[in-house]
């Protein structure tokens, strides 16, 4: 079988916290093939960011593996993870933080290249910024602008070009159209898409939004309190939920159909605590369909059905 | 059924040192008892700004209503002086708003913060009176009264927007201006808050405001629907008009298309190309002009007349 782009085996990240251990990656396992995207969603608090974080050692996990192309990136060295950086980058959700307000667009830009001393000729440079704009839609005109003189989808743009500099082979999106309107979210969706056809890349897609999530990716991750609680192909996901929280998700989504109006399901309670969780199902508090034997129980992840995984007690 | 709230040629501009922003323009609006408005547009697209001038809170010297007319109940909202006003806000007119994180004090208690309404509105009433009136929003809202001694950070984004909630409910208003309540909240926690706002609605016969960009929402909670454009509504009309209807403004169609579709399994959005105008500088004609794919010369010459299709309003050359 076709060795994945990236895996991760086990991975976990604890935080110590006044309160205790905060558990906000817990023993997640997946694997992204070339030219795919993981969809990763989940409420705020479910630890997304942090693993799509981890996963590029932008923090260190505190146990577990990430295999880039068959290696354990987790004990490179400095050296070696300079050189991986260029191979992995990120986009960041606010593009109204992740810019310096005190660089132009080219500079911004321009950074990773001379960061990794990639290309050093000033010449040659420049020439690889006005490509970049280019590939990203962004006009030449464009190239002395500070930040604080563009709109947000702009920025994205910038953003987005920013991490294509280097000619990364893997991006995790943490976000990256929640901050913009509709119409701006549609036109850099679409540019996403274009370039992970024109570039062959892999996306690790990090959203709260499932609707956004469904259009983009082909393996979609629900997690849930730091766990991975269901994994599926994007269309299976969307066409036969089946962990409860899953479900609630999907219903919870506001349609823009009045057929709909009144149909939906809904949750009650909140996001429990992540820290020092008990054994168990970490759903278990706000599950329709809870048990008694769902707490104290030690859940993982199943196959019900081919590449569709869930974990919940029914299915032990 | 009653009109509560009628909006006739309102505009709004912002002075700055540079230029005018010309951020409402022309605007029509009626509200009637009971019913939701969902006021729908993107960032800068003005509806803000129409909620704040129906509460007068335009911020001082910067922003005016430069003309046009909103009235209550038939009374006229603009003519009041600032002493009426602080009667009307908060007992007949109360508002959300969007980020329940910076909306609340948080040096005082949730409790506090509710009672202060009461406590204006209500002056006769005993401390007593006050702490029951607490206890019964809370319970109104879903919360624990016992929590009511807390603060603002001791609760999630959620609990928050719904102490926020009971705050504007406090003393019953008749118009309820809920600027993007859920903008800032998961989507379990949307849908409760929603749930939670429609049945409050029902059971106070409130009418309510509901600004959001979010269709999804209005398709699930409004009435009536005005989709809002630099300024202008471009297009008004029920639910069913709107979501249903086959006549639509440009900008609409372009709106829908932007948003990811749940059922069909085409992989390519189709937005609408470009941007919003500068509003200190619109474009003449039509505002749409420069984004509209079916653009014509009377477009960047006149402004649209408005179409009128039973109980729908198109602001658009194409029809006639």
């Amino acid at each position: 079988m076709e060795m994945p782009l990236i895996e991760t085996k086990n991975l976990k990240k604890y935080f110590k916290t006044g309160r205790g251990t905060l558990h906000a990656v817990d023993d997640v396992n997946f694997q992204i093939f070339k030219g795919q995207t993981l969809g990763v969603v989940g409420e705020s608090g479910c630890g997304k960011s942090t693993l799509g974080r981890v996963m590029i050692r932008l923090l260190d996990a505190t146990e577990g593996q990430v295999l880039f192309e068959g290696k354990n990136i987790m004990d490179y060295n400095k050296h070696q993870m300079n050189e991986l950086r260029k191979e992995m980058q990120i986009i960041f959700q606010d593009p109204y933080a992740s810019l310096n307000p005190r660089m132009s667009v080219s500079e911004i830009i321009a950074e990773p290249l001379k960061v990794c001393k990639v290309i050093t000729n000033k010449k040659e440079l420049e020439e690889r910024v006005f490509d970049l704009m280019k590939t990203v839609g962004l006009a030449e005109r464009l190239v002395n602008a500070y930040p604080h003189e563009l709109d947000g989808g702009r920025r994205q743009r910038i953003g987005v070009a920013r991490a294509l500099a280097l000619n990364p082979k893997f991006i995790v999106c943490d976000e990256p159209v929640s901050a913009l309107d509709v119409s701006i979210q549609a036109q850099i969706l679409n540019l996403m898409m274009d370039l992970q056809e024109q570039f062959g890349l892999t996306y690790m897609f990090i959203t709260h939004d499932l609707s956004v999530v469904k259009h983009i990716s082909t393996e979609i991750a629900v997690m849930y309190l730091g766990q991975c609680v269901e994994k599926a192909p994007a269309d299976e996901l969307f066409a036969n939920p089946i962990h409860s929280y899953t479900k609630a998700l999907l219903s919870a989504i506001p349609i823009p159909s009045l057929k709909y109006r009144n149909m939906q399901n809904i949750l009650s309670g909140e996001v429990t605590s992540p820290i020092d969780p008990k054994p168990g199902c970490r759903f278990a508090a706000r599950c329709p369909n809870a048990k008694p034997e769902c707490t104290g129980c030690n859940l993982e992840l199943k196959e019900v059905s081919p590449n569709h995984f869930v974990s919940c007690i029914k299915y032990m | 059924m009653d009109k509560l709230l009628e909006i006739r040629d309102l505009c709004v501009e912002y002075h700055t040192d540079e230029d005018n922003v010309y951020a409402v323009n022309h605007v029509d609006l009626d509200v009637y008892k009971g019913q939701t408005l969902g006021l729908v547009g993107e960032t800068g697209a003005g509806k803000t700004t129409t909620a704040l001038s129906i509460m007068k809170l335009l911020p001082q010297k910067i922003g005016e209503i430069t003309s046009g007319d909103i009235k209550l109940n038939g009374e006229s909202v603009i003519s009041k002086s600032e002493e009426a006003m602080r009667k009307i806000r908060g007992k007949d007119i109360s508002m959300i708003f969007q980020d329940p994180m910076t909306s609340l004090n948080p040096v005082y208690t949730v409790g506090d913060q509710v009672a202060e309404v009461i406590k204006l509105h209500y002056p006769d009433y005993n401390n007593s009176q006050v702490e029951a009136r607490v206890d019964e929003l809370f319970l109104m809202v879903g919360l624990p009264p016992e929590r009511k001694t807390e603060f603002p950070h001791q609760f999630s984004g959620g609990m928050k927007q719904r102490i926020v909630i009971a705050m504007a409910l406090a003393c019953e208003p008749q118009l309820l201006l809920a600027d993007e309540p859920t903008t800032a909240l998961d989507v379990t926690i949307q849908a409760q808050v929603l749930q939670m706002m429609k049945d409050l609605k029902e059971k106070l016969n409130t009418a309510m405001i509901l600004i959001t960009h979010d269709l999804g929402v209005v398709a699930q909670t409004c009435d009536q629907v005005a989709i809002m454009y630099a300024g202008e509504i471009i297009e008004n009309g029920t639910v069913e008009d709107i979501f249903e209807g086959k006549d639509h403004h440009p900008y609409t169609i372009g709106l829908f298309g932007s948003i990811p579709d749940m059922e069909t399994k085409s992989k390519r959005l189709h937005p609408i190309d470009g941007l919003m105008p500068d509003p200190s500088n619109l474009p003449k004609g039509c505002k749409f002009n420069p984004r509209c794919p079916h653009c014509k010369d009377i477009c960047r010459e006149q402004e649209p007349p408005v179409y009128v299709n039973g109980t729908q309003t198109i602001r658009c050359h194409l029809f006639k």
